[in-house]
């Protein structure tokens, strides 16, 4: 087993504040032997802090014996994965063909409209971060949106609004 | 006396508000001081009518959906528990015309048991394929695979036998068996149903698989759009572990096999075998050159079963019911069952399992119910993103691999997104390249720049520039991107494009 107290030259890292340093080490320490172990491991940090901050990447490398371009380029391969924060709630639209064949142009567009930003974009009142996703697999019930890993089918712009503002109500 | 009802968990059903459905059925039963057992199991895959609630009867087990949180009162009132007849009934499930014509053998399950309650999978045939299998030589494993005719239900049909046989012939102390339920296609959600619905069949073939080639160590990678799957499919390892399906010693073979579920991060690429396993060593999702192939050099190195989820699915019933039983369905060189997705612009869309061999005309309108605007269909994309468009003249091809190849198309993942006459083919063709370009791995130059170029192009063919000379540029680019890309995902971005413009030219613009 490695140690569980990391060198104190790692612990010195700037810009993590304390809580999300220790929420990072937190990820890595039972994960770190995993074969395969750098996506659980940036599935762990996104869990607990909301993304994987830039700051992260060089505890993560070092953990893993990875060069910190190693750790950065996974993460910025993976559409899942954001190096920035995000709105306290996630709302993700389908773009694939299924849902594009039923409405989820104009769904794009109204959401796009009423919510104020563009794809990747947040709310100004940082309650809503607007995703594309390409397939939720809920193709016999199109449009699909998922809010914050709840998946809902059959929506249209009217029953969109409703949702986001059950959303934004129970912030 | 209890009565038991049966209200879906499947994340599908959950997004037309199942759980609310749930536990309002609860409360009402409550408030009427009756009885009732709610058994959440997966969806029978008839979409259109979840939540579907089934009712356990004398008669069987009867449907009634959708059914929306107001609908339970009058339920109650009707006397549904004891399968009472309202504008919501559907009289026995089994009975429902949709469902009784289809050949459920992979899904023989789903929408029919808790998926959780591994006694509920044995009462319904579960386990009985890795019993026979532990009792067998890994070669007659590998044999009855091979004779049942099984091809990879993934895409890309290569015999499940072949593969299988060349990861037991090759020598290493350390094999693996991996399940590729990255199911990025749009229009299809079979694999989500069964790690859903029917998670130990997935162990099951998983188990099978590893004693057929004497691996010990197997992986499910899963999408993150699944978070529903991910957690149904992390507590049934957990079942099926402390049960002895799975562990030090499987099903009694003295043999172990340990099971890992892992969630991808959302790349499409990592569909493709290769890029899934660059993905589950930690690195970029970006294709390996082939060969080796990876039965020989996969995961870690290793020899390496990589199969997607229907496949291994698809095998407990093999080693249940023989080769025969399952050969014998299908035609020609297809054999078995394919589970056909409808999704898109259809009326009916659901989870369509049957023998290869009924036509895309039967599927569409038969089941299907033609469009659900109303409007005509004009064009089915089949296979997902990387598949051809097909017209209306082309709907009376048989569903199989050999006759859609036949017809310019791919079956697939067996998805199947219908559009009506509203549909822009020069958009949708566009969107193909677009999508391509944002999913591309980026290590081959045909898909990463020949995407991006080939959205240029059409943009400026739509814009009315040059159109006989963009044209050409578009076909040449194609025919680039399908010669000289690494993988499937360049490969055969350039099908829906070039279908569009072969079968909906005008709504490319006139040509000059």
């Amino acid at each position: 087993m490695p140690p569980a107290t990391q060198p104190a030259m790692i612990l010195k890292e700037p810009g993590l504040a304390p809580d999300a340093r220790r929420a990072v080490l937190d990820a890595i320490e039972p994960r770190r032997a995993l074969p395969g172990a750098l996506l659980p491991i940036l599935h762990a940090v996104q869990d607990a802090l909301g993304y994987v901050p830039r700051d992260a990447v060089p505890l993560i490398a070092n953990a893993l014996n990875l060069s910190r371009a190693d750790v950065h380029g996974v993460v910025s391969f993976y559409h899942y994965f954001r190096s920035e924060p995000c709105g306290r709630h996630i709302v993700q639209i389908c773009r694939a063909e299924s849902c594009q064949a039923m409405g989820a142009v104009a769904l794009e567009a109204h959401a796009k409209a009423t919510l104020g930003v563009d794809w990747h974009e947040t709310t100004r009142d940082g309650a809503v971060t607007l995703e594309p996703v390409y397939c939720l697999g809920n193709c016999a019930l199109s449009p699909a949106v998922m809010i914050d890993g709840d998946l809902h089918g059959r929506v249209t712009p009217q029953s969109f609004d409703t949702l986001v503002a059950a959303t934004r109500s129970g912030a | 006396m209890t009565t038991t009802l049966y209200v879906p968990r499947d994340a599908a059903a959950l997004s037309v508000d199942a759980d609310a459905v749930a536990v309002r059925i609860a409360q009402e039963a409550a408030a009427r001081g009756i009885d009732v057992r709610i058994v959440r199991n997966g969806s029978r895959g008839l979409f259109w009518l979840e939540p579907l609630v089934e009712v356990a009867t004398s008669a069987g087990r009867v449907a009634y959906g959708p059914v929306a949180t107001r609908d339970v009162a009058s339920l109650f009132d009707a006397g549904f528990l004891s399968g009472g007849s309202h504008a919501l009934a559907l009289g026995v499930t089994d009975d429902i015309a949709y469902l009784k014509s289809q050949d459920r053998l992979t899904y023989a399950r789903i929408g029919v048991i808790d998926p959780l309650d591994a006694d509920d999978y044995a009462a319904h045939g579960g386990w009985t394929g890795l019993a026979n299998a532990a009792a067998l030589a890994p070669a007659d494993i590998v044999a009855a695979v091979t004779e049942s005719g099984l091809r990879g239900r993934g895409g890309a049909a290569f015999p499940a036998g072949i593969k299988w046989k060349t990861c037991a012939d090759a020598v290493s102390e350390q094999k693996y068996i991996v399940c590729n339920a990255d199911e990025g296609d749009s229009g299809t959600y079979a694999d989500r149903l069964t790690l859903e619905g029917d998670p130990f069949c997935l162990i099951e073939g998983m188990a099978i698989a590893a004693l057929a080639v004497g691996a010990t160590e197997g992986y499910v990678y899963i999408r993150s759009e699944y978070p529903h799957a991910f957690r149904t499919f992390s507590q049934a390892i957990d079942i099926a572990t402390q049960a002895g399906w799975l562990g030090d010693d499987v099903a009694g073979s003295g043999r172990a096999f340990r099971l890992h579920a892992r969630l991808g991060a959302g790349a499409y690429i990592c569909g493709e075998e290769t890029s899934l396993l660059e993905s589950l060593e930690g690195r970029r999702g970006q294709v390996r050159v082939k060969p080796p192939l990876p039965a020989i050099e996969g995961l870690f190195g290793k020899p390496t079963v990589i199969n997607n989820v229907v496949t291994l699915a698809s095998v407990p019933i093999v080693l249940a019911r023989g080769a025969a039983y399952y050969r014998d369905y299908g035609v020609g060189r297809s054999r078995g069952t394919l589970p056909l997705q409808l999704a898109g612009n259809v009326k009916y869309a659901g989870l369509v399992e049957k023998a290869f061999g009924l036509t895309l005309r039967e599927l569409l309108y038969d089941y299907g119910g033609g469009s659900a605007s109303g409007r005509p269909i004009r064009a089915v994309q089949i296979g997902g993103p990387l598949g051809a468009y097909l017209p209306a003249s082309k709907f009376d091809t048989v569903i199989d691999y050999e006759a859609f190849a036949a017809a310019g198309g791919m079956l697939g993942h067996g998805g199947v997104v219908a559009f009506d006459d509203t549909v822009d083919m020069a958009a949708q063709a566009r969107f193909a390249l677009e999508f391509c370009a944002v999913e591309s791995c980026g290590k081959c130059t045909p898909c990463r720049i020949g995407a991006t170029r080939g959205v240029e192009v059409i943009d400026r063919i739509r814009a009315g520039v040059d159109r006989a000379r963009n044209e050409t540029l578009l076909r040449d680019l194609a025919d680039t991107m399908i010669h000289g890309s690494l993988c499937a995902l360049g490969g055969m971005a350039p099908f829906p494009v070039l279908s569009a413009l072969d079968h909906f030219a005008e709504d490319f613009g006139a040509r000059q």
